[in-house]
């Protein structure tokens, strides 16, 4: 896909993203926004080998979204991929709806496993990226955390696992929005330098621009490449609400649904045209 | 009826958890995708055994380190990639330390993941109240979808692992540190969903789990010098729980007493009296820890100072049958 297409599919994953939590009138914009690139990259940059209408085709590349809050990016991204049909996205969060409020595997097409509780998706990454690699299969296992979600212990103790049983079939990128609930990361409980931080577990570690799609590419590309030994992260540094000008760099903008009006003003940011078919309800 | 112990075989004592990892080795040879993963006790678990038991085996189990969390999630990832995963550690951190982890990634996802620590209840002994995990059935059988088996022997317990993986989705199974005399033949073959008569009687009906198994018979035979002829049933599986089996007996009976080394908040005792609530409402005793943590001491002590050896689960029955 050439950059021009690439730009296109990720303002368009905005739009789906801030249409169904304007609809389901709840949901998380603000860390759903900041990592649209990134999952452009992985979905549509051929870097995650997938086959929308196989899921469960056995040569895939796998996918855990650590941050399961971030769902409402996830499910765009698998609409646009074909998984299932983009007007289901208005159901988000729905009685009656596949769509959860976080990713249920055993609901939606392409989602690996549930998540929703912070922490964990690097753990079962871990364990899925060993499972590939007893079985001799050559698949990369990719997982997305948020940057607060980094205070969690349990990612240091699959770090530290990661790098003692040597799985560089493992692709972590935390994406690095640099907000939380309660605030900035630093205001809240400073979690540094985590690159250095799981370069001193033993990973490969790197920072990439988390909004350049073709240095995203290149970047997961590559450590999807290299087999050396040694996990890989990238620190994506990204834009809490990227694209959506009142949203950009505001922490409050992380667990609240726009309303009509706000609506209105996050889709002209977004170009969104008259005419784009979507998730409208 | 079940192939029991005979009398030579009973005066064989070996603990639950050294079926466990004698059994992988045993689903493994068989050709089932079995892996493990540790939290540095592969010895106390015995799923290093497992690992021993054929070069091929070593890279399947998987040690974390003490890092109880991240094993569950690990386990969960094998079991995302077509494994069946059987995770380890004591009972105490297996399941509290991660019950989060159990709930959220293993039992939301309805994952292959069997979660089987060791050292449950008062039979880790001396290591004390923070080791003895009593509250594991409540919190697992809380849990949907999660089934909860919990083997009397050590051949219920090879039962259990090998019912376990032949079971898709979550299953815990809870096994314990001290060594029991045998109430089952080797070899014998138990069912998820089932509870067995191990012996018939028409007085009382004694529901046990786990080590309580033993105490049962005991206070069985007790009983009979007395004149009160006790059924005693096994409940090798707690949920699901055989509630035709459990209400057929106390049909017959007219009363229950439950017994279980476990706390008698929300475990087996709790089960017993749900299903008998709702289908035939009828007098029940609790023989289990009362609501309080566990203390240091050797196993056999414990069971008698916690009030859960067979003297006591006569009392209770004496009780019930006054009520």
């Amino acid at each position: 896909m050439q950059a021009q297409q690439l730009a296109e599919q990720a303002r368009h994953m905005r739009v789906n993203i801030v249409r169904m939590i304007a609809e389901a009138g709840s949901g998380h914009p603000g860390g759903s926004l900041s990592c649209a690139d990134i999952l452009t990259a992985l979905y549509f940059g051929g870097v995650l080998e997938h086959r929308p209408d196989e899921p469960s085709w056995e040569g895939r590349d796998r996918f855990i979204l650590a941050k399961g809050h971030a769902a409402p990016a996830l499910y765009a991204a698998l609409a646009q991929a074909g998984y299932f049909p983009e007007e289901e996205l208005a159901t988000l969060r729905k009685l009656g709806s596949r769509l959860q409020g976080h990713p249920d595997s055993n609901q939606v097409p392409g989602v690996e496993v549930s998540t929703g509780s912070l922490g964990q998706g690097l753990s079962i990454a871990c364990g899925a990226a060993a499972g590939l690699k007893l079985d001799g299969t050559s698949q990369t296992v990719f997982a997305l955390l948020g940057d607060g979600e980094c205070q969690e212990g349990q990612v240091w103790e699959a770090a530290m696992f990661a790098a003692h049983h040597k799985l560089d079939n493992l692709v972590a990128i935390v994406d690095r929005n640099g907000l939380q609930i309660d605030g900035s990361t630093e205001e809240v409980c400073d979690p540094g330098d985590i690159a250095a931080k799981f370069a001193a577990f033993g990973w490969d570690a790197a920072e990439v621009d988390g909004h350049d799609i073709p240095a995203l590419i290149e970047a997961l590309a590559s450590a999807k490449a290299s087999r050396e030994g040694k996990p890989h992260v990238f620190v994506a540094r990204t834009v809490k609400g990227k694209g959506v000008s009142f949203m950009e760099g505001q922490a409050g903008w992380h667990g609240k649904a726009p309303n009509a009006d706000q609506l209105a003003l996050a889709l002209a940011d977004l170009g969104c045209t008259e005419g784009e078919e979507a998730c409208r309800g | 009826m079940v192939k029991l112990a005979s009398a030579e075989e009973k005066q064989v004592k070996r603990a639950t958890r050294a079926a466990y990892g004698v059994t992988l080795a045993e689903l493994a040879a068989e050709g089932l995708p079995v892996v493990a993963v540790d939290a540095d006790l592969s010895g106390s678990t015995t799923t290093k055994k497992f690992a021993d038991a054929d070069p091929a085996y070593e890279k399947r189990l998987f040690n974390c380190g003490i890092a109880e969390q991240n094993m569950i999630d690990v386990a969960a990832g094998l079991a995302v990639t077509g494994h069946i995963a059987f995770t380890g550690s004591f009972a105490v951190f297996g399941t509290g330390r991660a019950y989060d982890q159990i709930r959220n990634t293993v039992a939301y996802s309805k994952l292959n993941v069997k979660v089987a620590p060791t050292h449950a209840g008062v039979s880790v002994g001396p290591d004390g109240g923070s080791h003895q995990m009593l509250e594991d059935i409540s919190l697992m059988r809380g849990l949907p979808g999660m089934r909860v088996l919990v083997p009397a022997d050590y051949a219920a317990a090879r039962a259990a692992i090998r019912a376990a993986a032949q079971t898709e989705g979550p299953v815990y199974v809870r096994m314990g540190r001290a060594s029991v005399p045998s109430v089952y033949a080797d070899g014998v073959e138990l069912e998820v969903g089932r509870a067995y008569v191990l012996r018939e009687g028409s007085d009382v009906s004694i529901f046990a789990c786990g080590v309580e198994v033993e105490q049962a018979l005991k206070a069985a035979d007790i009983l009979a010098e007395q004149g009160i002829d006790a059924e005693v049933i096994d409940v090798f599986s707690v949920k699901p729980l055989d509630e035709d089996a459990i209400v057929a007996s106390v049909e017959k009976t007219g009363c229950a007493v439950v017994a279980e080394e476990h706390s008698v908040v929300g475990g087996l005792g709790s089960a017993v009296a749900e299903t008998l609530a709702r289908r035939h409402p009828a007098p029940v005793e609790f023989v289990g820890v009362q609501d309080r943590f566990g203390k240091s001491g050797e196993f056999e002590e414990l069971l008698e100072y916690f009030n859960l050896d067979a003297p006591s689960i006569v009392e209770a029955v004496k009780k019930v049958r006054q009520r």
